[in-house]
């Protein structure tokens, strides 16, 4: 008969089979570091791998606060602008110097920064729950007010760290290491363990899968949907701001161009890493998993001639298409 | 109606038959060895519990699944049918249980989705609303090719997808629960729809759980249980109640639990003048403690979305005392506070989540109850629902299931045991047995018994007339967005409903029920 016909007699996915789909991600870094290997033999230095993962820092971290957002039914196309303006907004303030001490401004600025993103998450989330609008089109234009206001501040050019002291003073939470491993590493460490805890150990992340699943039976659940989601948007602008406090002390500035493209590599990352895209299924490791290797894709066409560097969006985009039609067929076997 | 089965189909030879005919899922076997023979102009039922495998057997014939063993004949040639669309090439057309119409869309190209009459390279709508036109005459439905699906009862939507399924040139027509979601007169306009079917020659195979329909419109019945065959039987030599026992395979004749009559306690739950904009204009009533009350009404009456106003599910005014203390739910955390729960009849939209297992379903909405500090505690739902799949009789092959694996029962028996996590004192039960087969109904009426032997209230709201009269002690009806009376004790009768139900008067509440009732 119809489609609709066909697919609802297929017999339901047993579960060895959802088990297959959380461990495709994680086979296919292996794949890509042994590939990688034969392709470059200074691509599996120590070197090498401690740099392509501090750079999937901004990512990787953002990325897990995309998993909430998406495990709950939600999208964050808005994530890149945000970093933007949290980054604009939070070197202005280094700027103005309103304290003392190189220590103590740097400390209250990560604070404002972490201010700054909740409270674009929280926009975020009340304008797609209170408003009832659809979240893709809400972060569209948030995405495009994010940006704009970035671009007003730095009056069309980039916003500087002014004071070499204050550049010095924060450099190492970006260059820095403890014990060999580097500063941003631990950082995807840190926000990650939280991440899969809240997710997985917490009633609230419960509640997050539920409400991806099934918002109505949420409801009927005596869950508080919006609530819910609102705060899964929340933790989408804490974990841009923590990308943010990485970020700038790389390159001390905040440009147009600041964090263009982010919501991609992010969305993509959680793709790739087994979340479903309807909601209800979250994987924060496969996620982190999933930044590593558009990290590593990056890193491997730098070190070969196989294609121009320049086609790395390209390949971006390609490695999405690819990832989701891998699900749909480990989801149909 | 009575008079539809009385005539017997002609000893003409089969339109199809089966033998031998095995499947298995791996290493479950859910049919084994089933035979049976569909002549021209019968009508075939096929009962059995859920589980039986009656789903299974009629996506083998419709060609969705391969049989793992046995033939099929189609009117005496073997044939392997090789999918859904061969199937329909031989005139093997499915009716679903589950309306697969796109709402946007129009009657007429609904019918003629995919098969499209085209005039050169444009559509030829004319045609098209025309033939749709003659195919819904043909069924006797009045519905405007030319409405928005979307806008269409659920009725009229279920009549639509059978002149789409008879659009095609047809031997055999099977329907998968066609009358699962209608109201007592729906129903009876859709089994005189078979009836034109059969009188046509036409073989019907028949999927309901409703005994005293099949007993009404089947020729002969063909009873499966547990993947096998238990016989195929003339119709006019069974009751209701022995389909019932060759279902179950023991003597369900006692379908509803004895209950003492007793006077019902003091009132725990006064509604006044509750409004529900769109569905109930104003609605009073009052829930004494251990009284299980009930709500007849038809499609439409605003049973359901009244009390989902009372819980805080959507939006409604007026007054509403628990305990005598004035009360106002904002949402189901609410009311579920409160002590109150709301089973919902939709239980795959509304009530569990398909796509995660048992545990988390059943823990959901008590979450608190097992979590330390914000941390959950997996061990202890694992023994919860160690204790649910035990006190509630959940069968299931392994606990790691997704909940849309489960068969319908036992879907509602995980959803009451998620519910009563709560230890609720009100219970409101909204078709409690829709869709669900003989032995686990019997099953939940008697837990609806006890939880108000035990002291708590329970609300039930039914299509099913038997059913409220066999359970409740008071009935409530409403039509029409308004509260039509109430009845109890001797007057708790079909007749009677059936009048306060309709407005009807008398004679006409007397024939309806005489068309519907078992």
């Amino acid at each position: 008969m119809s489609d609709a016909a066909t697919t609802s007699a297929t017999p339901p996915a047993p579960r060895r089979e959802i088990d297959l789909r959380a461990v495709a991600p994680f086979v296919a870094l292996a794949a890509l570091l042994v590939f990688g290997a034969l392709v470059n033999p200074n691509f599996l230095g120590i070197d090498n791998l401690t740099n392509v993962i501090t750079r999937s820092a901004f990512i990787a971290v953002i990325a897990v606060g995309a998993t909430f957002v998406i495990s709950a039914g939600g999208l964050d196309l808005s994530v890149g602008s945000m970093a933007a303006f949290v980054a604009g907004t939070m070197i202005l303030f280094l700027n103005a110097a309103p304290v003392e001490g190189g220590v103590p401004m740097i400390a209250l600025a990560m604070l404002l920064a972490l201010g700054v993103g909740a409270l674009c998450g929280l926009a975020n989330g009340l304008i797609t729950t209170v408003g009832r609008i659809e979240p893709f089109i809400v972060t569209l234009g948030t995405m495009g007010i994010y940006r704009a206001l970035t671009i007003w501040l730095a009056e069309g050019g980039s916003i500087a760290m002014a004071s070499r002291d204050l550049r010095a003073a924060y450099r190492p939470v970006y260059f820095g290491d403890v014990f060999g491993v580097p500063i941003p590493v631990l950082v995807i460490l840190a926000v990650a363990a939280i991440g899969a805890f809240v997710l997985y150990r917490t009633r609230f992340g419960r509640h997050v899968m539920a409400v991806g699943s099934n918002e109505d039976v949420a409801r009927y659940s005596g869950i508080k949907v919006d609530r819910v989601r609102t705060i899964t948007y929340v933790i989408q602008g804490l974990c841009v701001a923590i990308a943010v406090l990485v970020y700038v002390p790389r390159l001390g500035a905040a440009t147009a161009t600041t964090g263009l493209l982010w919501e991609l590599q992010a969305i993509t990352a959680v793709v790739i890493g087994g979340t479903a895209l309807r909601g209800g299924v979250g994987r924060i490791w496969g996620t982190i998993c999933g930044a590593l290797i558009l990290e590593l894709v990056g890193n491997i066409m730098v070190l070969s001639d196989l294609v121009s560097e320049y086609l790395i969006g390209a390949v971006q985009g390609a490695i999405i298409i690819v990832a989701m039609l891998i699900q749909r067929s480990l989801a149909r076997r | 109606m009575s008079a539809l089965a009385a005539r017997s189909a002609t000893a003409a030879a089969p339109v199809i038959a089966v033998e031998g005919l095995a499947k298995s899922f791996g290493p479950v076997e859910v049919l084994k060895d089933i035979r049976f023979d569909l002549r021209p102009g019968e009508v075939q039922a096929i009962i059995g519990e859920n589980g039986a495998g009656k789903s299974t057997l009629m996506k083998i014939l419709a060609g969705h699944l391969q049989p793992t063993a046995g033939t099929i004949r189609l009117g005496g040639e073997p044939v392997k049918l090789a999918g859904p669309v061969d199937a329909e090439h031989r005139g093997i057309v499915l009716v679903h249980q589950e309306i697969l119409l796109a709402p946007d869309l129009t009657v007429a190209q609904n019918i003629h989705l995919g098969r499209e009459v085209r005039r050169g390279l444009t559509l030829d709508d004319k045609a098209m609303n025309r033939s749709a036109r003659e195919a819904l005459d043909g069924l006797g439905a009045a519905i405007d090719p030319r409405a928005v699906v979307g806008s269409l009862s659920i009725a009229q939507r279920q009549l639509v997808q059978i002149a789409r399924a008879l659009l095609v040139p047809h031997r055999i027509v099977i329907f998968d629960e066609p009358t699962a979601s209608l109201t007592p007169h729906e129903t009876e306009a859709l089994l005189k729809v078979i009836d034109d079917i059969r009188r046509r020659g036409v073989g019907v195979l028949y999927i309901s759980h409703r005994l005293p329909e099949v007993k009404l419109l089947a020729d002969r019945v063909t009873v499966l249980r547990d993947g096998r065959l238990v016989g195929t039987y003339e119709a006019a030599d069974l009751q209701p109640a022995d389909m019932a026992r060759l279902m179950v395979g023991r003597d369900v004749s006692k379908l509803y639990p004895d209950r003492a009559a007793h006077a019902a306690g003091k009132p725990i739950l006064e509604v006044e003048a509750m409004r529900v904009p769109g569905y109930v204009r104003s609605a009073s009533f009052t829930l004494g403690k251990g009284e299980i009350l009930g709500f007849a009404g038809l499609v439409g009456a605003g049973r359901t979305e009244l009390l989902e106003g009372i819980l805080g599910l959507r939006a409604a005014e007026g007054s509403v005392r628990l305990d005598g203390r004035p009360v106002r739910f904002s949402d189901a955390r609410a009311s579920m506070d409160a002590g109150i729960v709301y089973l919902s009849e939709d239980r795959k939209g509304k009530g569990l989540l398909l796509q995660q297992n048992l545990r988390t379903n059943l823990t959901l909405a008590a979450l608190d109850r097992f979590t330390r500090g914000a941390l959950l505690s997996p061990a202890r739902e694992e023994e919860a629902l160690t204790g649910a799949i035990r006190d509630f009789d959940i069968r299931t092959r392994r606990r790691d299931l997704l909940a849309g694996q489960l068969s319908g029962g036992n879907q509602q028996k995980l959803l009451l045991a998620k519910m009563m996590l709560l230890d609720p004192r009100i219970v409101v039960i909204d078709e409690p047995t829709r869709g669900i087969d003989i032995g686990t109904k019997e099953q939940i009426y008697r837990f609806v018994a006890k939880l108000a032997d035990d002291g708590k209230s329970v609300i039930v709201i039914s299509s099913e007339m038997p059913e409220l009269i066999g359970v409740c002690d008071r009935i409530i009806v409403m039509r029409e967005g308004l509260v039509a009376g109430e009845v109890s004790g001797a007057a708790m009768n079909e007749r009677e409903i059936v009048m306060l139900t309709t407005g009807a008067g008398e004679k006409e509440a007397a024939l309806a029920v005489e068309g519907t009732g078992p």
